[in-house]
């Protein structure tokens, strides 16, 4: 098999798996769970196959892994769709690869595989866990499995191969197509629970906000075949197309190139959660966890970025080196205020899933605003960095959510919520794989010095945006950095540090092997990742190994860009703000005591309620877009379009049709053509019943009749004839 | 010779007093003999009108006998369905044998 052909297939086994288990296998909870976790197996063994060939190859970038048919014929050509393989390619398949089957083997432990069934467990409602008594004759309350395991395990499977296929895509009509597929479900996922209204309401809303992206996107991608009559990349970003693109112009002083990169990129606003269209994503934590960490860390949210990376050199095509181009000053801008902007609301949730949620938007605003500035082996790095701690970061609080439930579970006091941070407390005791990994993650997004892969990503685009003077984007980014290292730190201490602060955390336990697993093989990652892009340039370890991930990767544009040359004030920045953050939270969060409120609460005083409530943005949503949207559902469209006019059309012309029938039928049926043929047949009635006595059946009568007939027309004929 | 109009005057009479006996007596064989009455009116007709027309045809004559002949055929279809009519009705009256009609 060529590696081609093996390309081709890396998207088949979850998809088969998908359509296996909601076909045949989908009363088998066990037999569900081996045929998706088997295909996220086959998956990642591909794609393991075809990253190690990747490497093997020399100028890959000049010879990627790359085959096409002939799909949709196109007037006289024919629309191409095919597999390629770059090192942008190669490097986030790896990653893809990894979390979504560590994923997926997580899964088998969070949806609690092997406990009994529930007391009184609900499809569509969280399972409530399960009464068990054991030899000694004890009532033990334990969680209980997943009532519709099965289908979870499907939806992963379909959206496994979604970004699979998206990330093997060589052109954007398939890479959309994983895309979509993504989008479904994310919505089928996040309603997981559809039992819950607030997980119905946050599917909806996930669905519509990307929605929003998704049709610019598409409008892109009709401009852009328009534009070049073709959607392959490699044909795209041939020298000839670009310059053209770059060089004709479109709208709003925009070149071409410019107005499809901005089109595009409004996608990934969509998809990646970006201000203005962040708001699905705190809210998709309803999903059950490894969805959450699916949907935020390894697939759809970086599919966002990914779409950025990939249409790199055409969105950078007008921008000589000097001076950012209109759509990169967009992206920039918006990439460096999402992630300030998010890390600020992340500071003041208690929801330990809603911090890593905003935690998430702002690191993708770091790629954002990395891509936009022009670094773009940065992004990729970070890219690929974040979504390894940060699926750590999310099965670890999913494990730690599990612990809680279990503690709930145990105690039996339903009024705690176990994604509270300030319910938690102490858990490092509790559970010490989880502790120690999601402190390697939580390390890692903060960007802990040397040794996590965080470090190492987040401080190449302080120094890419500091290196080619952009200094607003530094500084904004700087801060974020700081924030984050804050927030993060907040969040350890109070769910691990000091003394738990509720009876469920003080019953807390480890969870099952299937969940610790992956967390540790993502913590490996988590730390090492980091050390294949490590700058020459850097003090003492730079050069200890080869900057393999920006020659690997840059090698993917054109001309690989020049890596910056080592400067010691981003560093200093970066170490600051990292290891300044950490203590901050520690220091303020290290001994929160039970019942205690935020200790930034008071100080911060009406700031921080704005932070808490998201800067109000899901009210002024709300207000702005949700209630005229109803309103014109249910009053103008509804009410007044649909009842009003169209009904009202409609029943104007049942009541004209029925009165006329009326009319007609008053004054032209009844009377006219009724009477005219009751007029008939009354008349002969008449007739024959005045001239009746006639006929009296005696023959003498009519024999006279008849004479005097005879005698009159006789005459009369006379008359007229001999007289006349 | 006696005139034409003799002949024609007595068979008018003997026609109209057939038509009057058939017109206005009760008993269908009284009918029946007003019937013979006016036959026997045209056979003087015809009988006349051969004499002074043209006598070397027989033409009249034998329309004479036809009639006759059909004259007593019918007379013998008239009684017997009086007869029969008699027999389910009990009456030769032809005001009470009023079945012509709907």
């Amino acid at each position: 098999m060529t590696i081609e052909m093996l390309i081709w297939l890396i998207p088949l086994p979850p998809l088969l798996a998908f359509f296996l288990i909601i076909l045949f296998t989908n009363k088998n909870k066990a037999l569900s769970h081996w045929v998706a976790v088997g295909a996220a197996a086959l998956s990642w063994l591909g794609s393991m196959i075809v990253f190690m060939r990747a490497l093997k190859v020399e100028h890959l970038s000049q010879h990627p892994f790359h085959s096409s048919i002939n799909w949709l014929p196109t007037a006289d050509t024919w629309f191409k769709i095919g597999i390629l393989i770059d090192p942008v390619g190669a490097a986030t398949l790896f990653f893809v690869a990894w979390t979504i089957f560590m994923i997926f083997v997580y899964s088998v432990g969070y949806q609690n595989f092997g406990q009994p069934e529930g007391d009184h467990d609900i499809k569509g409602l969280p399972p409530h866990g399960a009464t068990v008594i054991d030899p000694n004759g004890h009532k033990h309350k334990v969680p209980s499995v997943e009532p519709m395991y099965s289908r979870f395990f499907a939806f992963l499977g379909l959206f496994a191969c979604g970004m699979y296929t998206l990330v093997v895509s060589d052109n954007l009509l398939t890479m959309f197509i994983g895309w979509e597929i993504m989008g479904l479900c994310s919505y089928l996922l996040i309603g997981f629970w559809y039992g819950k209204e607030s997980a119905r309401n946050a599917a909806i809303k996930a669905f519509m906000t990307t929605r929003i992206g998704d049709v610019f996107m598409l409008l892109g991608i009709a401009f852009l075949y328009t534009a070049t009559g073709t959607l392959s990349f490699r044909t795209i970003f041939s020298e000839e197309v670009l310059k053209a693109l770059a060089t004709t112009p479109a709208f709003f002083g925009l070149s071409t190139a410019g107005a499809i990169g901005l089109l595009l990129f409004i996608g990934t606003v969509g998809k990646s959660a970006q201000w203005p269209l962040h708001v699905w994503l705190p809210d998709a934590m309803e999903g059950p966890t490894p969805v959450s960490a699916m949907i935020h860390a390894a697939t759809m949210v970086s599919a966002g970025v990914y779409a950025v990376i990939r249409m790199f050199p055409l969105i950078t095509a007008d921008f000589s080196g000097h001076g950012l181009t209109p759509t990169m000053s967009i992206i920039a801008f918006i990439g460096a205020f999402t992630a300030l902007f998010a890390a600020t609301i992340a500071v003041a949730q208690n929801d330990i899933k809603r911090v890593l949620a905003y935690s998430t938007i702002s690191q993708l605003g770091y790629m954002i605003a990395a891509l936009g500035i022009g670094a773009y082996v940065a992004g990729a790095f970070h890219l690929v960095t974040h979504a390894f701690f940060k699926a750590l970061l999310f099965l670890g609080s999913g494990s730690v959510i599990h612990g809680m439930e279990h503690g709930v579970l145990h105690t039996g006091d339903h009024n705690i919520d176990p994604q509270d941070m300030f319910n938690m407390g102490g858990l490092r005791r509790k559970m010490p794989i989880t502790f120690w990994t999601f402190l390697i993650g939580g390390f890692a997004l903060s960007g802990f010095p040397i040794l996590t892969a965080g470090f190492w990503s987040k401080d190449e685009i302080l120094a890419d945006a500091f290196g080619h003077g952009h200094l607003v984007v530094f500084i904004v980014l700087a801060l974020a950095a700081l924030l984050t290292a804050f927030y993060t730190m907040r969040q350890i201490s109070l769910t691990f540090l000091g003394e738990p602060r509720s009876k469920a955390a003080e019953h807390a336990q480890e969870t099952p092997w299937t969940m610790t697993v992956p967390l540790i093989i993502l913590a490996v990652f988590a730390i090492s990742y980091g050390w294949v892009g490590i700058p020459e340039h850097f003090p003492i370890i730079g050069g200890l190994i080869p900057n393999w991930f920006h020659e690997f990767v840059g090698s993917t544009l054109a001309e690989i860009p020049e890596g910056v040359g080592f400067n010691i004030v981003p560093l200093i920045t970066s170490l600051c703000v990292a290891l300044g953050g950490l203590f901050l939270g520690w220091l303020v969060y290290h001994n929160v005591k039970t019942g205690a409120i935020d200790p930034f609460k008071k100080p911060l005083g009406p700031i921080h309620t704005l932070l808490k409530k998201k800067y109000y943005f899901d009210e002024i949503y709300d207000f702005l877009f949700v209630k005229p949207a109803y309103w014109i559902a249910e009053t103008l469209v509804s009410k007044w379009m649909d009842n009003g006019v169209i009904d009202g059309i409609l029943h104007g012309i049942a009541w004209a049709g029925s009165h006329l029938g009326t009319l007609l039928r008053n004054y032209i049926d009844a009377p006219v053509v009724n009477g005219f043929g009751d007029l008939v047949g009354e008349g002969t009635k008449k007739i024959g019943a005045s001239i009746r006595p006639i006929q009296s059946g005696r023959i003498q009568n009519y024999m006279l009749t008849s004479l005097v007939v005879l005698i009159v027309v006789g005459g009369l004929l006379y008359y007229l004839l001999v007289l006349a | 010779m006696v005139p034409l109009s003799w002949y024609l005057t007595l068979s008018a009479a003997l026609f109209s007093i057939g038509l009057f006996g058939v017109l206005a007596r009760r008993n269908a064989v009284a009918i029946l003999l007003g019937i013979e009455l006016m036959l026997n009116a045209v056979n003087i007709n015809l009988v006349a009108f051969w004499r002074y027309g043209d006598p070397a045809m027989i033409t009249g004559q034998v329309f004479a006998i036809i009639v006759f002949a059909v004259a007593a055929a019918e007379v013998a279809v008239g009684l017997a369905l009086i007869i029969s009519v008699y027999r389910n009705r009990n009456t030769v009256i032809a005001n009470d044998i009023d079945m012509l009609k709907w």
